[in-house]
């Protein structure tokens, strides 16, 4: 890995993990969601260090683009619910801070001590490799992907439309 | 370069974990859970990087869309519940308590 390369992983690494931490520590639920979208944007930065440019335009043009700004609608939406007097931000911190630590250093044991190729041995992966896969092997899948989006969108309407009146009654 | 990689994925998965086990804000749960799939996200890319396996970018493109369907279905239901029980803390739904 070239020195440039290293610094900009660096740079990358250090933006998703303090984007992390404050996505689950920060109390302000919205700041909380910008800051998932300092993370979405950090990893779209390592998929390029990946060389996976399409990826990472997927990733911010869906993530960034459409889920971040449906999660702060949401939070808009509920805005008044946010604060409720005797409801702390958080709870059970310690177990917590153990569990998921205890989950790090149990998964960096199982994988640091393996030996990986220390370079890459492919080729980057075009575009058009993957978009031949989405057509060929991975057809079932990708329109099984699409079934999943209508059912969804159905869903999400369904259970988010508000009651009409003569509906309350049962 | 992979062992970083790797423990970069590894922190922001267990940063998740810690999001789901200590929010009480049911969006909280969503916005750790995003955190929690974008580690996976993380090593499909990786791994098809370096071992040159094409599949593994598509992998990766369908767990984007499912989480974009389960954030979608996540906040429908959130919003549901705002309007029927008041609240948005998932530890205040006791809607099924008789």
């Amino acid at each position: 890995m070239a020195p440039v390369q290293m610094m900009a992983f660096g740079v990358l690494a250090a933006v998703v993990l303090i984007g992390a931490l404050w996505v689950v520590i920060l109390k302000n639920l919205f700041r909380a969601a910008l800051s998932l979208g300092l993370v979405l944007l950090g990893v779209a930065g390592l998929f390029i260090l990946l060389e996976a440019e399409f990826l990472a335009f997927v990733q911010i043009l869906i993530y960034v683009g459409a889920i971040l700004t449906l999660v702060v609608f949401a939070i808009m939406l509920t805005a008044r619910l946010q604060t409720a007097p005797e409801a702390s931000a958080s709870r059970q911190i310690v177990p917590a801070a153990v569990a998921s630590l205890g989950l790090f250093v149990v998964l960096a044991a199982a994988t640091l001590p393996l030996t990986w190729p220390s370079a890459p041995s492919a080729e980057a992966i075009p575009p058009a490799a993957l978009g031949r896969q989405l057509i060929g092997p991975l057809a079932l899948p990708f329109e099984v992907i699409s079934l999943v989006f209508v059912a969804a969108i159905v869903g999400a309407i369904a259970v988010a439309s508000p009651r009409r009146p003569q509906d309350s009654s049962h | 370069m992979v062992r970083f990689f790797l423990l970069l994925s590894h922190a922001l998965f267990a940063l998740g974990l810690y999001g789901i086990l200590t929010r009480r804000n049911a969006i909280g749960l969503l916005l750790s859970v995003e955190l929690i799939l974008n580690a996976a996200v993380l090593n499909f890319v990786l791994f098809g990087r370096v071992f040159g396996h094409v599949q593994a970018q598509a992998f990766a493109l369908f767990i984007i869309a499912l989480a974009a369907c389960e954030a979608v279905v996540g906040l429908a239901i959130v919003l549901s519940l705002s309007r029927n029980a008041k609240t948005v803390f998932a530890d205040r739904v006791d809607l099924l308590k008789g």
